[in-house]
């Protein structure tokens, strides 16, 4: 019933890049997330569905401890980087936001010109050296954000000044330029124009190149559309995790196959 | 309201046409109407009070700025300054030197007049003009026993009477000044000899004794307001934005920084006076006293600005807190997102947003300080002091008075002309804080940013 997925199925399996050890995520004293299990692969963009309120927001977000930024909410569990426990007591956080990128649910751009925003992250990084190398670090991130064709004439324009998804495009391309090796994606179409959609889309499936991409998102047709794998969250459990196409054409759960029927959610 | 049941899906009972309102309907547009009418009633209240307050203030000091003075053609011998420089009495003899060259010149006018010596002529002219001669004398050596033009400020009665506040009547008991001297001041303004002029003294002078209010000005008191304004923006601005920024992005949310938080509010509604007896019992008695810093002392600036600080901290932190508070968290989020650390994203993104607003709140704290009198009332800025303002030495330690005390000072002396003074000194004052005013709505237009 849904769109054949028209991103290539890749059934090789690739490294773990992300594994999370039942964790839990309490606001409070309510709880948000239980005993979630998960192993999320490189070069792979795996899609975190489900209803509102399910917790998958909350869950990409303690992947790279944005919720840090929250004052009641208590991580417990696991989640290893490339095998390192990012909630160890010696990992930074801002350390680890640099090779956890974060694109957001509405496009942020900073109220600056285009060719800042996406020089930020570099500046802050230290990543180059001349005025030449961070030039050619902007292009690449431009290029890889399907953008530089569009902007390349304009790169001192404010940014606030572009189309919404312009904006998204610019704030993927922003968070590109700092080299991560993890893209998190919270929501980034949900903002967008179906052409704009469609262009954000066609970039993800590009990142995957590089990158391994995690995208929480509502339209379950575009879960099916850009992802390799797809976890099911419900009420802050994870469901199923599972090959996207075993998902939406064969799931085990009932509870993921009312869900993808449209009969709760 | 009643609502019809039935069993079948509710519905309208009967058919109403449009045309008609319905009694409901009717009672909602009267009471629309009424706020209207109460709401255009209050604005219209507001302006009336506005045009009162803007006439009266014109109205009664409007003609400070202009002041009635006398041309006098002199020569001074060199043997009349002689005996003027050894006298006891420079002044009064540089005075009586005036006296007689106005009569001179009175008479070479063709003006008949009864008065035959220059004593006679003395309530027509200021009672300071011998000093203000012998200034002039002093830095003009080369005019002695020369002939020039003095341009002499008249009385302030002879002023008094040119702006009408001084009449035929109102004269009646003064001993000092009679109606042959008015007679003579009017055909003397007809033959153009004394004349009303700009008064830039009153922009620039000090403050003068109660007898010449025609030499006082408003100038010594604005440097002293300048400096307060100088030492409350140096104290509150970083402090406020310090404290600020650490309650707002950093501090943990709890019992302690709640407390803070409630103390802050409550610093800004206490009564400005109480800043004032804080002000003397810590920067005069202990600061300048208990632990001897000269400069913290009675009537400084230094310590007025402190006082006045401690008042606009709160307001600016306020401000300050409110503008950072309006920075969406998208931003932050970004900023935090890409691995900035929290101070990268409060010093790159969120603070030269929330600028403008603090920009205005500080400038809104600057203006309220400016127009505080009571905390002045207690550290002693209230006192008559006469600065000489060619000679500044301690710009904010010599003992001062602000623009608001200087214009208590003046209204509660006896003389019109003080009185008339007082208002030109808050037309001075207003203009200050609307130009403060429109400086901070140009900040707010200019460096707004939407997001």
């Amino acid at each position: 019933m849904y769109d054949v997925p028209n991103t290539e199925r890749d059934t090789t399996v690739n490294d773990i890049k992300i594994s999370a050890n039942k964790v839990q995520v309490y606001y409070g004293e309510k709880q948000a997330i239980k005993d979630v299990d998960c192993e999320i692969q490189d070069k792979t963009v795996t899609a975190f569905i489900g209803p509102s309120g399910c917790g998958k927001s909350t869950f990409l977000r303690c992947l790279n401890r944005m919720n840090d930024t929250i004052s009641v909410c208590r991580v417990e569990g696991s989640i290893n980087l490339d095998g390192e426990d990012i909630y160890d007591k010696r990992v930074d956080p801002v350390q680890l936001r640099a090779k956890v990128g974060m694109v957001f649910q509405k496009p942020n751009p900073f109220p600056k010109s285009i060719y800042d925003n996406v020089a930020y992250g570099p500046r802050i990084h230290g990543l180059f050296k001349t005025k030449a190398e961070l030039d050619d670090i902007v292009e690449k991130a431009l290029r890889r954000g399907a953008l530089w064709e569009e902007v390349k004439d304009r790169l001192g324009d404010p940014a606030t000044g572009m189309s919404g998804g312009q904006q998204q495009r610019l704030c993927i391309a922003r968070a590109v330029a700092t080299e991560p090796e993890v893209l998190l994606m919270d929501e980034p179409c949900s903002a967008l124009d179906p052409i704009a959609t469609a262009q954000v889309e066609e970039l993800i499936d590009e990142l995957r190149s590089n990158y391994s991409v995690v995208i929480v998102t509502h339209s379950m047709q575009q879960a099916a559309r850009v992802s390799q794998k797809t976890a099911f969250f419900h009420l802050g459990n994870l469901v199923e995790f599972d090959d996207t196409s075993k998902i939406f054409t064969n799931p085990e759960d009932p509870r993921t196959e009312s869900y993808i029927t449209g009969r709760i959610g | 309201m009643t609502m019809e049941h039935t069993d079948a899906v509710p519905g309208p009972s009967t058919k109403s046409s449009l045309y008609a309102l319905s009694p409901h309907v009717k009672k909602r547009n009267a009471k629309e109407a009424r706020f209207k009418a109460i709401g255009i009633g209050a604005i219209l209240i507001g302006l009336v009070f506005l045009v009162i307050l803007v006439t009266q203030i014109v109205g009664n000091g409007a003609s400070a700025f202009q002041q009635t003075r006398i041309d006098v053609e002199l020569t001074v011998s060199q043997e009349e300054f002689d005996s003027a420089e050894k006298s006891s009495l420079k002044t009064s003899k540089y005075r009586g030197i005036l006296e007689n060259a106005l009569l001179v010149t009175i008479q070479e006018n063709g003006i008949e007049t009864p008065f035959t010596k220059g004593k006679d002529i003395r309530p027509l002219i200021s009672s300071g003009a011998g000093n203000t001669l012998r200034q002039h004398l002093l830095t003009h050596p080369d005019q002695i026993g020369e002939p020039f033009k003095f341009n002499v400020l008249t009385n302030g009665t002879v002023d008094g009477y040119l702006k009408g506040r001084v009449s035929r009547e109102s004269i009646a008991n003064d001993k000092s000044i009679n109606e042959a001297h008015l007679e003579l001041v009017d055909t003397l303004k007809d033959s153009g000899v004394l004349r009303k002029g700009f008064n830039m003294g009153f922009i620039t002078g000090n403050d003068t004794s109660d007898l010449r209010p025609e030499q006082s000005g408003f100038g010594q008191s604005m440097l002293g307001s300048l400096a307060m304004m100088i030492v409350v923006l140096l104290v509150c601005l970083p402090i406020s934005v310090g404290a600020s920024i650490y309650l707002e992005e950093f501090a943990p949310k709890n019992k302690i920084t709640d407390f803070i938080e409630v103390n802050i509010s409550n610093l800004a509604a206490v009564p400005s006076i109480v800043f004032g007896i804080l002000a003397l019992a810590a920067f005069i008695q202990f600061g300048g006293g208990t632990l001897g810093f000269s400069a913290l002392r009675n009537s400084a600036p230094l310590v007025g600005g402190l006082a006045l600080s401690l008042m606009t901290l709160p307001t600016i932190i306020i401000a300050t807190r409110a503008s950072l508070k309006a920075v969406p968290g998208t931003i932050r989020e970004a900023a935090l997102g890409l691995g900035a650390s929290r101070m990268q994203a409060v010093f790159h993104h969120i603070l030269p947003l929330a600028m403008p607003g603090i920009l205005t709140g500080t400038i809104i704290g600057l203006a309220a300080a400016l127009g505080e009198t009571a905390p002045l009332l207690m550290i002693g800025m209230v006192a008559f002091v006469q600065m000489d303002l060619d000679s500044v030495s301690g710009f904010f330690s010599d003992p001062n008075v602000g623009m608001p005390a200087q214009i208590y000072i003046w209204a509660t002396r006896a003389d019109g002309a003080w009185y008339e003074r007082a208002w030109g000194g808050i037309i001075i004052l207003l203009v200050f804080l609307l130009t403060m005013n429109i400086i901070a709505i140009i900040l707010r237009r200019r460096f707004e940013r939407r997001w």
